[in-house]
């Protein structure tokens, strides 16, 4: 008994330690920071407006990890391929050529409205065909296989589109009334970043009503709240967990037209990282819950954006922003050992986890 | 299973228009084209037509064996359906090719491919062709399951046996033109591929093989003895280990340079594998993170030996670091483990991504380049040296990881047959229920990790002083993708199933180079497919076996609705 006791206790000590260790870094980089002042007031207000650009993007991925996690207890690993594969097929099909014939210049809105419309199909086709092949079948099998199968599919979508559309990076067209920046009282951004965030606000009200109010949406929460009594009020489980998929897929279809606007390059692997962020994302504001995700990504996204200069630069440590997908894989970490739950999450994520 | 109706019309079109389906995108990603380079008979038949009309052959065979049962007569109707509707697409695709210029968005649909599938022809002579093969071989698939089962086996083990020597036909030839010279040689290949006389006679002694082989089976079946087999297969055993003694002894010099290479780099994946075989079969923890072990191991070799400006200069050989190598990572395994010791599942793995992801950036990073050397890596690593000779040749590697690999084998069998495996397969079943057996799961989780990654350790140490380089981009995610994979295609918790899991997704691409660029496509498909259609990998774990067969009985009938 007391051999056991002390165990846990060194176990306890431990991540003690290891908290502290990583909240005086934070702490004295910070004051560091702030004692060298590096930066002027402008350059930190830009930051903190890309971040809640960056954050707005990683809710919207975040989203469909939610939703799924929520209903099916699982991580769609391919989640970020999603993302991808929308925007990579309407900037082939669709954003190249008509850039290339001029409608984009004179149709801007109509234009964007189209590979919008086509990047959410894409992404919702290939999400439901995923969960149909890959997911279905084995929802009834033991926790870490559909997981593998999950990590399988991320690779074959990423792969796939690899093959299809060559492994080079791909130009985005400027589309012109979103070219440069907008002065809003004192602070000077990107117009993109704006789009971005108020898209984004736009879409996560969208579908908190969608998921509240409409039938689909209370067949979602019904099937996620149990399977068996859901099917057994007439609910079709099957159909609501492929919408599930779909919303979530259609979600980051959006958020790929939105990261297509501000970045302007498309690539095969460009949805792998962003997609381990906004799981990160949706765990920080705890998974299973919308609010939560949306939270959660602006959290990260701040965290990203202002962090390096922030916590590293008063360090000494060169070159700061390589380092900041460590500070996004570190929050998740922490968050994973110390609140599980996340932000806004009440359900305990041990019964699950 | 699925209640047994009898296939109709409907099931013959859709088994085409998916066959059809998956020929279109193996063509539009450029897998049928690149596999065109591989001749397997010299002027005949390439690896490129062989995955052409795998899915049409596939999918009529399936429905034959389903439709045989019900109605002989319908069989070859549908197999020509199928074959009919997999050529459909191809030819839609041939002539909208011809028409537009689909390149500007597909870019591997090209000139090359339209080529390919009109067989050189003009477009609509070549289409019809290749309609014609495509419901010929749809037919001929579906007649296949019409032979009496003698004749079938007979007929696949013979086109099997083609196809194997067709691919390996490079390999096959460099060897025995080095153990028997050019006579021999230029009798069977034309080129680099055999030549079409020398293919039927394969064909006929793959037929004659099974024949016998079939017959040999009977004749024991007949006999019936069981007790004279046990009682026969304990010096046979014995005989088959003395032989694969001997064989791996001689490897090298039966491979020659370039194979022993490969079979090198195999080595080095089987001991990752048997590390995370341990983390993940064992134990049950999802460990996506291996890579930063064998980083660890590679980096703490490089420094310590390396003569370049970044290594310490304190003497060290690669003996004297291997012990600090795997030392390293042993440490890094428990310290990473303490943090993620109460997390479960696929946290668990989200997590150590995370960790394996930070690694790697702190390897990229200026912040440790004064020490590790950024992207430009460490350079100068020696190559081990054994009594004062240097160890440069792969076959003299070879030595040094067959021996590691060995060590880690036996490590992992008394392992998995100690006190300690047995605790973690109880750990891997229930945590809780183990914890409240009496096991101690802050340390069997930690003793898993530590052992996994010391086994990584190693083989990240030998790979450092085998590339005499290590640069962060070798250190990938996609390392422990690969270790993962070969497992779970191997087997979870089988340690043959790491040697041909490792055999099959590192020896194969490195053989097949034009399956090198598709690798991680069918790297992706194979996972699903084997978590789908044969979990238990391909060469399971007695335990494994047993536990998913019992899972299917529970929840066989009727689960899934379809």
């Amino acid at each position: 008994m007391l051999q056991r006791l002390k165990e846990i206790d060194m176990l306890d000590l431990f991540l003690w330690v290891f908290r502290t260790v990583i909240l005086v870094v934070v702490v004295w980089g910070t004051i560091a920071t702030i004692i060298e002042n590096p930066y002027p007031t402008q350059t930190w207000m830009e930051t903190i407006v890309a971040g809640i650009a960056q954050g707005s993007l990683y809710a919207l991925i975040a989203i469909g990890y939610t939703l799924v996690y929520g209903v099916l207890f699982m991580i769609n690993f391919a989640h970020g391929e999603f993302f991808m594969s929308g925007i990579m097929t309407a900037t082939i099909f669709l954003a190249g050529p008509m850039s290339a014939s001029g409608y984009l210049d004179r149709h801007p809105y109509l234009g964007l409205l189209w590979i919008t419309l086509v990047t959410m199909v894409v992404s919702t086709a290939i999400a439901v065909l995923t969960e149909r092949v890959a997911y279905r079948p084995l929802r009834y099998a033991p926790r870490l296989v559909p997981l593998i199968t999950a990590i399988g599919a991320s690779f074959f979508w990423q792969n796939y589109f690899r093959g299809l559309f060559g492994s080079e990076v791909k130009p985005f067209p400027q589309i012109a009334p979103f070219a440069g920046k907008i002065t809003l009282g004192s602070i000077v951004v990107l117009k993109t970043h704006l789009v971005v965030i108020i898209a984004a606000i736009l879409m996560l009200i969208g579908l908190y009503f969608f998921v509240m109010k409409t039938k689909t949406g209370k067949a979602i929460r019904a099937v996620a709240e149990n399977k068996d009594v859901a099917a057994l009020m007439g609910i079709d489980v099957d159909r609501a967990i492929s919408s599930t998929f779909a919303l979530g897929a259609s979600m980051a279809g959006i958020a790929g037209v939105l990261y297509a606007l501000v970045f302007r390059q498309i690539h095969f692997f460009m949805g792998f990282i962003p997609g381990i962020k906004a799981f990160t994302a949706a765990v920080l504001g705890g998974i299973g819950s919308i609010p939560g995700a949306a939270l959660g990504g602006l959290f990260l996204g701040m965290f990203e954006s202002v962090g390096p200069g922030l916590f590293l630069e008063g360090l000494g440590i060169p070159a700061p922003h390589q380092l900041k997908d460590v500070i996004a894989f570190t929050m998740l970490v922490l968050v994973l050992i110390f609140r599980p739950q996340g932000i806004l999450g009440e359900r305990l994520a041990e019964e699950k986890a | 299973m699925t209640p047994t109706n009898t296939p109709t019309l409907k099931d013959a079109v859709r088994y085409g228009l998916l066959s059809g389906l998956i020929e279109i995108n193996l063509s539009a990603i450029g897998f049928i084209l690149l596999l065109h380079q591989r001749e397997l008979v010299a002027g005949a038949f390439t690896m490129g037509h062989l995955f052409l009309f795998t899915a049409p052959i596939g999918f009529a065979y399936l429905l034959a064996k389903k439709t045989a049962a019900h109605s002989r007569s319908r069989v070859l109707g549908y197999g020509a359906i199928i074959g009919a509707l997999t050529a459909l697409p191809l030819i839609i695709l041939v002539f909208l090719a011809t028409a537009f210029d689909i390149r500007q968005f597909l870019l591997n649909i090209s000139p090359d491919l339209i080529t390919l599938l009109t067989f050189g022809q003009s477009v609509v002579t070549g289409s019809l062709i290749l309609l014609a093969i495509n419901v010929v071989l749809g037919m001929l698939s579906a007649a296949l399951y019409l032979l009496p089962p003698q004749w079938r086996k007979m007929a696949v083990s013979g086109l099997a046996w083609v196809a194997i020597s067709g691919t390996f036909s490079e390999i096959l030839l460099g060897r025995l033109r080095s153990f028997f010279g050019r006579g021999l040689t230029d009798l069977i290949f034309t080129g680099k591929s055999l030549n079409p006389g020398f293919a039927v006679f394969i064909l006929v002694a793959g037929a004659l093989y099974s024949y016998f082989s079939q017959r040999r089976h009977a004749r024991k079946e007949a006999e019936g003895d069981r007790s004279d087999a046990t009682v026969l297969s304990l010096p046979i055993e014995t005989i088959n280990k003395i032989i694969l003694g001997v064989v791996l002894l001689l490897l090298p010099v039966l491979l020659g340079s370039y194979l022993t290479e490969v079979t090198n780099n195999v080595g080095l994946y089987v001991l990752m594998g048997l590390g995370l075989n341990i983390v993940v079969g064992f134990a049950g923890l999802l460990d996506l993170g291996y890579v930063a072990f064998f980083a660890i191991g590679a980096y703490v070799m490089g420094i310590l030996t390396s003569e370049g400006a970044l290594g310490l200069g304190m003497g060290f050989t690669f003996w004297t670091a291997l012990p600090f190598s795997v030392l390293a990572a042993t440490l890094a395994g428990i310290l990473l483990g303490m943090p993620v010791l109460r997390m479960r599942g696929d946290y668990l793995a989200i997590v150590t991504l995370g960790f394996g992801e930070i690694i790697r950036i702190l390897a990229l990073s200026d912040m440790l380049k004064p020490f590790i050397g950024g992207a430009q890596g460490v350079l100068q690593i020696p190559k081990p040296s054994f009594f004062g000779i240097d160890l440069i040749q792969p076959g003299q590697l070879y030595y040094i990881i067959l021996a590691c690999v060995l060590l880690a084998w036996f490590i992992s069998a008394r392992l998995r047959d100690s006190r300690l495996g047995r605790q973690w397969m109880a750990m891997r079943e229930d945590e809780d229920v183990a914890e409240a057996m009496g096991i101690n799961l802050v340390s069997t989780k930690l003793l898993a990790f530590a052992t996994g990654a010391a086994f990584s350790g190693l083989a990240g140490a030998i790979f450092a002083s085998k590339l005499t380089s290590i640069f962060p981009h070798s250190f990938n995610l996609l390392v422990s993708i690969n270790v993962l994979s070969l497992i779970i295609v191997g087997g979870i918790g089988s340690l043959p199933g790491v040697v041909v899991g490792s055999l099959i997704l590192v020896g194969l691409p490195e053989l097949l180079r034009e399956f090198a660029e598709h690798r991680l496509l069918m790297y992706g498909a194979l996972l699903i497919f084997m978590m789908l259609a044969r979990p238990e990998g391909f060469w399971p774990s007695e335990v494994t076996k047993r536990e998913l067969h019992a899972f299917e009985e529970q929840h066989q009938p009727g689960t899934s609705s379809d």
